[in-house]
């Protein structure tokens, strides 16, 4: 498995190597000390992910410039235990296995190879192949076997190999996975949970980039989340596991392989709630997955600059969490949305929308949504760079939201 | 006067070529002694149905009329020689009360969709209401050899798969007529009939995407048995589709895997021939629906779907294969529906001699002929089981009318299963916890 990020777009100067001793520009103390991989999903932030490093400007990141957070209890527990985000998922999903024989594993290459980005690694040695099980290329059908299983009492989680192959499954999740519970009278409930990467990687092309979650938000009857953390990673794969609902699971290819340290103790997050990443009074900035390491980044140059962002990883896709959000606009009234859906009909569409909606007269500016372009993700790094929201434009669009 | 069963010698496998419908199961699936051009329904190379092709007994006979074998019986070849075991055999397939519960459930089948039909002219029902007329056979024959317990998955044509599961026909009509009293209170329709009782599992509306779903629960049973140990599942599944369904990519890719993990299903093609107005031989490269099962790897038969005795039969062995966990049977029942596509449908494509010939060959006549003739029933006792039928179906209608329909409150309520689902709201409770979701009137 390539080691670390994979992510750090190749048009930079250093762009052969993954290295990051080989980064020079930033001078920031904590840049040098920071271990490769070390994010700490309270708002200390390492900066390791440097995406946009490579840009002429140079964002000053010396500062601690965190406030000291109380609302997180990700890291609280001090004795946890390290690992990385696809472990978190492992150790989520074995743990659910554990529990209730019903829960299988179903997807291409999740048993056996343990999954391509390995967060099924060694379960079909222990539980065995019939309930981690390799399918065919069928993504349609085994996505409908696995609703069938699930509306006959088992609860699968059915693996897209990548995110984008989960099209070819969208008859079933449409029609089926969100709406039988419904067309059948509740009769029969569909607790699978659908998950798999996605998400602009590095240099994967344009159909391995994909964000489905702006096609998947319009269907009734699914609730889609999306980790960053491996705290919230195995949090909100447990939840998915026991919920009743079908839940789509957004992961991000390039997150895989975040290090953090988690509880040993269990624990199950809500799905429906959105995470505080950082308290703050100027601005409000909602953002998940990838994007909210890119905020953090531009956070911290913020705070360099003097503001005070609040930054909230929305974490439930649909529904969201308006309380959450509400309280903060109330609080700032001023609204930055960072994702990394397309401008057409993503997430930030429908957010801004409902946040409108419900907070209109909190607001003090229009609601600024930083979304990708609407263009298919280019290979070349450059392109590539370019069509997702990179920490320089989010410094930008907060210092005019908060003129 | 009845037969018993044990009157003669217990039923077997025909051999192949003399009920030449049927492929001897129990001979190697891959091997098929059928033998001949492949003119199935006339040759595939004419759009025109053949009507009269040369009559090979190897071919899949579909023309000759499926009360030939009772005819042969009636003309008094029932001799207990062995040269005539065939037509013995032919006798032995049912009791009186087997025949008696297989003509009950054929003429609810008719009866109902015939209300149906009255009811959408009358505006009861709306929408797209496909009918069953003519196939009561293959729903018969299949599901009234089904355990409660074994799942049943459907199309659009799904009434009469419903009914003979046991879902009550007051629960699919009131389903029908949009009353919160149906089997999914009103939320599903003509084609979404679901029943988690009697284990039918949809009525679907899309052609093929119900396959996979029933490949899933085929493999919940194979779950069950081999993972949580449970001795006693061997619960089957039968999955219903059309001919045109046979070209869509989900029925390939689930003859996959149900052959590969050997799952206990049982694909059922209903050829009708017909997929609305686009002829079967029209769209398909190789008619012979059945020849696709064994290139994955399971038994392909063929079968007259207008006999609801030969359906069984097939049926039979396909279940007890399954129940054994010997894996899936593709079976192709040819059969013909009577009336269009939908209520909706002119049905101006179709040869009104194709219509005729098949209509010689209704099964609830032929049944009805077969049990007379060989003495399993009189006049009296089917008429007074249709008399029945129609005291039952009246009553469905009456429920169905007098039944409420449903409220406002009822909207929003199965979206989810955990209705937490519909989120946290702008005041921190969850959304669902607002008096207003319940009244249905709530903005989520």
């Amino acid at each position: 498995m390539a080691t670390l990020f994979q992510g750090l777009p190749s048009s930079t100067a250093f762009s052969s190597s993954n290295k990051f001793n080989h980064v020079p520009a930033p001078t920031s103390f904590s840049e040098r000390k920071s271990s490769i991989v070390t994010v700490r999903s309270d708002a200390r932030w390492s900066p390791v992910l440097n995406y946009a490093t490579h840009k002429p400007q140079r964002l000053i990141t010396n500062a601690v410039a965190t406030k000291a957070d109380s609302s997180l209890a990700s890291t609280s527990s001090k004795p946890g235990h390290e690992l990385l985000l696809f472990e978190a998922l492992r150790e989520g999903l074995e743990e659910e296995m554990e529990r209730d024989p019903c829960v299988c594993v179903m997807g291409e290459d999740v048993g056996h190879y343990g999954g391509s980005y390995k967060v099924t690694k060694g379960l079909a040695t222990k539980f065995g192949d019939l309930r981690v099980l390799d399918t065919p290329i069928a993504e349609n059908s085994f996505t409908g076997m696995g609703i069938g299983a699930a509306m006959t009492g088992l609860r699968p989680i059915i693996e897209g190999m990548n995110m984008g192959f989960l099209l070819l499954a969208f008859n079933q999740i449409s029609n089926n996975c969100g709406m039988l519970h419904y067309t059948s009278g509740g009769q029969f409930k569909i607790p699978v949970v659908i998950r798999g990467p996605g998400g602009v990687g590095r240099q994967l092309g344009a159909e391995h980039s994909q964000r489905l979650e702006s096609y998947f938000q319009s269907i009734p009857g699914i609730q889609m989340v999306a980790c960053s953390t491996p705290y919230n990673a195995k949090g909100l794969m447990k939840a998915a596991i026991r919920s009743e609902n079908p839940v789509i699971l957004f992961e991000h290819v390039l997150l895989y392989n975040l290090k953090d340290r988690i509880p040993d103790e269990e624990y199950v997050l809500s799905l429906e709630e959105a995470e505080m990443v950082r308290p703050g009074e100027h601005v409000t900035i909602l953002t998940y997955s990838r994007m909210r390491y890119h905020v953090m980044q531009a956070a911290k140059t913020l705070v360099n600059k003097g503001y005070d962002p609040e930054v909230i990883d929305i974490r439930s896709l649909k529904p969201f969490d308006l309380h959450t959000i509400g309280k903060s606009v109330k609080k700032t009234h001023r609204v930055l949305i960072v994702e990394e859906c397309m401008r057409t009909g993503g997430i930030g569409a429908s957010l801004t929308a409902a946040i409108t909606e419900n907070f209109n007269d909190d607001l003090d500016a229009p609601i600024v949504c930083l979304s990708s372009q609407d263009v298919p993700t280019p290979y070349a790094g450059t392109l590539e760079e370019w069509t997702v929201v990179q920490p320089a434009q989010i410094v930008t669009a907060v210092e005019q939201l908060c003129q | 006067m009845s037969f018993s069963a044990t009157n003669f010698a217990q039923p077997r496998p025909v051999p192949v070529g003399i009920r030449s419908n049927e492929k001897s199961l129990s001979s190697d699936p891959f091997r098929f002694r059928f033998r001949g051009s492949p003119s199935f329904l006339g040759s595939p190379h004419s759009l025109r149905f053949n009507p009269t092709p040369p009559l090979k007994l190897a071919i899949p006979h579909s023309r000759r009329s499926p009360a030939a074998a009772v005819t042969d019986v009636s003309n008094g070849k029932m001799v207990k020689s062995s040269a005539n075991m065939l037509f013995g055999f032919v006798l032995q397939l049912i009791t009186k009360e087997e025949g008696l519960e297989l003509y009950e459930d054929m003429i609810l089948g008719r009866f109902f969709e015939d209300m149906c039909a009255q009811m959408y002219y009358r505006g009861k029902m709306f929408g797209f209401v496909h009918l069953y007329n003519g196939q009561e056979a293959v729903s018969t024959g299949f599901i009234k050899l089904l355990k409660k317990e074994d799942t049943v998955v459907s199309t659009y044509r799904d009434h009469v798969h419903a009914l003979s599961k046991g879902v009550p026909a007051r629960a699919v009509m009131s389903e029908l007529f949009g009353k919160a009293t149906g089997c999914c209170r009103g939320q599903g329709g003509s084609m979404h009939m679901f029943s988690k009782e009697h284990n039918l599992i949809g009525g679907f509306a899309f052609i093929g995407e119900g396959i996979p779903v029933a490949t899933g629960a085929a493999f919940s049973s194979k779950y069950r048995r081999e993972v949580l140990k449970e001795a006693s599942a061997d619960h089957v599944t039968l999955a219903f589709f059309g001919d045109g369904t046979c070209n869509n990519g989900q029925f390939y890719e689930c003859l996959n895997m149900a052959a590969l993990w050997k799952l206990p299903i049982i694909f059922v093609v209903e050829n009708n021939l017909w997929a609305i107005g686009m002829s079967h031989l029209r769209a398909t490269s190789d008619p012979e629906i059945w020849k696709k099962g064994p290139a994955f790897g399971m038994a392909g038969v063929h079968v007259d779907g207008m006999d609801v005795l030969k359906v069984r039969e097939v049926a039979k062995e396909a279940i007890e294969r399954a129940r054994r966990g010997d894996g899936p049977t593709l079976v192709e029942c040819e059969t013909y529906r009577f009336r269009g596509h939908s209520l909706a449908d002119p049905d101006e494509l179709r040869d009104p001699a194709e219509k005729a010939r098949y209509a010689a060959r209704d099964p609830i006549s032929a049944l009805k002929k077969y049990m007379i003739e060989n003495k399993l029933a009189n006049e009296q006792e089917l008429k007074s089981i249709e008399k029945k039928i129609d005291e039952v179906l009246d009553d469905a209608v009456e429920y169905s009318d007098e039944s409420p329909l449903p409220p406002r409150s009822q909207l929003l309520e199965n979206v989810f299963a955990d209705p937490k689902g519909f989120g946290i709201g702008p005041d921190g409770k969850y959304r669902c916890e607002d008096p207003k979701f319940t009244q249905g009137t709530a903005h989520v």
